[in-house]
């Protein structure tokens, strides 16, 4: 027990029929995501920074549905959030409404840090960005071709596309916890395809999408409206500290008794450096590892 | 057992007000209990007893919501709210509005006519027309007590959370406990219906000063708002206290994770929480109700079916009756 421990994901809700190759693809994306951070964590980068820099990376490789590769709104454009918790004292930063900030999640971060605020959206939003002198791009650079075609099967099918037999990738996120046992947590999303126009979905909620206090960082994918009402990231550190639950039993729980019949995903870490994963989808793109060496890659 | 109703107009009220700041509040607070007390008498769904009580809450220019909305940096006015339904978990939220009569009614739509749970900016503007409910221009909104309370915390150069007064020298005292900040106002309503049905809505107009496009915990579901089979829960103070303390889901969690009762369950994160930040009204499914808070004061009032409500702004109620 004890050591660091990293967890990632690149949303729950998989097409069972979903290409070799692009299993492969995401299989090698999340490897070099849990690189990227197991490398930080042995330099000793805090747990909050190691969660930042791992999103980036998810946002900016265009195959999950954060940053570039994000799925579209009825308009076609891409309106994106985010948020980040760092454990310790429990401090939050948010962000919705990103239509030209390139790292969504490292908003997120300046809002935390550098704001007197936890949460700012649109317009607000993006003023802050350009204050904060964060890179910044048009809206087309965050479409993708695949995502353009999706909008317009969706449209098609006049849905809000959360059913994986239109496949539609899924939000990102990290969990860490570092030598130290602090825990951190960020999510990133492009959010649902189709979605109205100023729609918020769970990622940039605290205690929905996201969660870390002293005990343990949770991170979570799936259905939005679901993962809300059930306040599910704030749900597993609730059982955790107020039943006396493990991190293992507690995501769980979570799972089997909190979303009715709702779909969604989580991954989570402890401050006792263990790594929890658990979800109700049919597969949830995953990666995690622990100091001792283990490390497991998943999609079903 | 049996109906009871809480609401509140907010935490953070300085020790002491002089009448004319007071008068006219309490009176809001009476006006408003007594609708709520009504409805739920000619058995109202909870779910449209706190819609109703909120929209009363909103359209009274001394409360920070609806009509008389504290104003962001830039003097304008951007409103956000939050409704849940404790028996179905059904929820919806809305932030960034600048023309919408109620908030409230507009989150409400959300959860009812939408797939979605929460709308904001321009969206939900643009939802709000598409429904065709009440707008207005936004100066209609815009009260002069709150050009005033803008233009004293541009000049303290602070995000004021105390907006019913001019700092006076106990207010600074206040705000000295709470790190240079006084808490806020916001309002909201929660009751249990003859049923059992738990409902709570929340809505507000924000921090004086607040960052263009700053969202606080109003419209967080598990933050400001939370109603589930147990219980029904509406914070208020600081957001940003609120949002990292999920209060309004705590309530809840701590009665169902550790037994605890309504009263201890909802005194749990307000005591936790940093002093002078938070205040929350919560009723349970037996039909108990409590109102704790960690400010000086908070606007509030209640009510149960065996005839006993209060009205109160300090600690001893203002009016009780039995």
């Amino acid at each position: 027990m004890g050591g660091w421990a990293i967890a990632v994901h690149g949303g729950a809700g998989v097409d069972p029929n979903l290409p070799k190759e692009r299993q492969e693809e995401a299989k090698r994306l999340l490897r070099r995501c849990l690189d990227i951070g197991i490398s930080a964590l042995h330099s000793n980068i805090p747990a909050i920074d190691v969660v930042e820099l791992v999103v980036r990376e998810l946002e900016t490789d265009p195959l999950f549905n954060s940053g570039r590769g994000s799925v579209l709104t009825e308009n076609g454009t891409v309106e994106m959030e985010a948020s980040i918790m760092d454990g310790p004292k429990r401090r939050c930063g948010a962000v919705s409404g990103l239509t030209t900030v390139k790292n969504p999640i490292s908003l997120a971060r300046l809002v935390m840090d550098k704001s007197p605020h936890s949460y700012l959206a649109f317009s607000g939003a993006e003023e802050f960005a350009e204050k904060q002198g964060v890179e910044l791009v048009d809206n087309e650079y965050f479409i993708t071709e695949n995502n353009v075609a999706m909008l317009k099967l969706a449209k098609e099918a006049n849905s809000i596309v959360f059913d994986y037999r239109i496949p539609a990738p899924g939000t990102v996120g990290c969990v860490v916890v570092d030598k130290e046992g602090r825990c951190a947590a960020a999510t990133s999303t492009g959010g649902l395809m189709n979605k109205m126009r100023g729609r918020i979905g769970d990622s940039p909620l605290i205690g929905c999408g996201t969660y870390a206090c002293e005990l343990c960082g949770v991170s979570c994918t799936g259905e939005g409206e679901a993962i809300i009402r059930s306040t599910l990231a704030r749900e597993v550190a609730a059982v955790m500290e107020y039943k006396g639950l493990n991190l293992h039993e507690a995501v769980d729980f979570v799972i089997r008794n909190r979303l009715d019949e709702g779909k969604a995903g989580l991954i989570s870490v402890s401050k006792k450096g263990e790594v929890a994963c658990g979800f109700n989808t049919t597969g949830m793109f995953r990666g995690c590892a622990t100091e001792d060496g283990f490390m497991e890659l998943g999609i079903w | 057992m049996g109906w009871a109703i809480a609401l509140h107009g907010g935490a953070g009220v300085p020790l002491s007000m002089p009448p004319e700041n007071r008068l006219p509040r309490e009176a809001g607070l009476r006006h408003c209990l007594d609708v709520g007390i009504a409805a739920l008498k000619s058995h109202m769904h909870a779910l449209d007893v706190v819609e109703l009580v909120v929209r009363e809450l909103e359209n009274f220019p001394h409360f920070n919501a609806g009509k008389g909305s504290v104003l962001n940096t830039l003097g304008t006015v951007e409103m956000e709210a939050s409704i849940m339904d404790g028996k179905t978990k059904k929820c919806g939220a809305v932030s960034g509005l600048t023309t919408v009569v109620n908030p409230i009614s507009l989150a409400r739509l959300v959860m009812d006519k939408t797939p979605h749970i929460y709308l904001a900016f321009h969206g939900a503007e643009a939802f709000a027309r598409e429904q065709g409910v009440e707008t207005a221009d936004p100066t209609h909104f815009i009260t002069p007590e709150n050009i005033e309370r803008l233009q004293q915390a541009k000049e303290a150069n602070r995000v004021q959370i105390d907006y019913t007064q001019p700092m006076p020298r106990e207010a600074k005292k206040n705000a000295a406990i709470a790190n240079g900040d006084s808490q806020t106002g916001t309002v909201g309503c929660v009751a249990v219906d003859s049923e059992g049905n738990l409902a709570s809505a929340t809505s507000t107009g924000g921090l004086v000063n607040k960052m263009v496009g700053r969202i606080g915990d109003s419209p967080i579901i598990g933050a400001g708002t939370y109603a589930n089979h147990l219980c029904a829960v509406s914070a208020t103070g600081r957001g940003e206290a609120i949002l990292r303390g999920t209060v309004a889901r705590d309530v809840a969690a701590l009665m169902e994770f550790k037994g605890l009762s309504l009263k201890e369950a909802a005194a749990y994160p307000v005591d936790q929480a940093p002093p002078g930040t938070v205040g929350l009204v919560a009723v349970s499914s037996t039909g108990e109700v409590t109102m704790p808070f960690n400010t000086p004061g908070m606007f509030r009032a209640c009510a149960t079916e065996d005839g006993y409500s209060e009205i109160s702004i300090w600690d001893s109620p203002i009016k009780v009756s039995n």
